[in-house]
């Protein structure tokens, strides 16, 4: 199964974690899967956020999803891991992101997962757009971990 | 003999063009790319750059057919 997916359509994050884990090469070979799941809020900087649009680079940001997967395999002992990332338009409560990891022992997929979805907040290209109550407006920097 | 450059997010916005092709003679790098293809637009200070898409910097050499993009700060996740 593919490590990667963007998607436009809503996805449900225990499902997809279920559904990977069903179809990995490692099955019976791990003992811990940590999950990180970002979901939109309805608020940023001190103001409420109807909606979100998210736009990517087709091409590019799968390649760089792809890459710190590779980065991660290569830093820590894991068997696998699963990134999903929502684009287009989506609404409070949404989620945006899931990234999976797992392995034999439960600090490499903690080490890993965070490591992913730090690299991928640095380096993934997909930018937000928020519709506020009057108009809306890009972000520009993502909030500190 | 041409070069693809492609604007995204907030620049796409202040640009006005997703996509446009550019003949490559006499481009030498990124730079040169923004200078031909910005419609004069002030370069942001935190501008990232790629080229096939490969982060590179403004120095980078491009050649014929590259596909160049050029975006703001990431925010996904």
């Amino acid at each position: 199964m593919n490590n990667v997916i963007v998607t436009d359509k809503t996805f449900d994050p225990w499902q997809a974690i279920q559904h990977f884990q069903n179809n990995m090469q490692a099955d019976g070979q791990f003992g811990a899967c940590v999950s990180f799941v970002g979901t939109m809020r309805d608020f940023n900087e001190n103001t409420d956020v109807k909606k979100m649009t998210l736009e990517y680079y087709p091409g590019m940001t799968e390649k760089y999803l792809t890459q710190i997967i590779e980065e991660a395999k290569n830093k820590w002992k894991i068997m696998d891991a699963f990134i999903v990332h929502r684009v287009g338009d989506f609404k409070p409560g949404d989620p945006i992101v899931l990234v999976a990891t797992w392995s034999a022992h439960r600090a490499e997929a903690y080490d890993a997962n965070r490591y992913l979805i730090e690299e991928l907040k640095l380096r993934a290209p997909f930018w937000k757009k928020e519709t506020l109550k009057e108009g809306t407006r890009w972000v520009e920097h993502n909030t500190p971990a | 003999m041409t070069i693809n450059v492609k604007f995204f997010a907030s620049l796409r916005e202040k640009i006005g063009q997703a996509e446009l092709s550019l003949d490559s003679a006499g481009l030498g790098t990124v730079q040169a790319v923004w200078d031909a293809a910005s419609n004069n637009t002030d370069m942001p200070g935190n501008l990232l750059s790629a080229v096939n898409m490969e982060y590179v910097d403004l120095n980078h050499v491009v050649k014929d057919g590259d596909e160049v993009a050029f975006f703001p700060p990431v925010t996904g996740g």
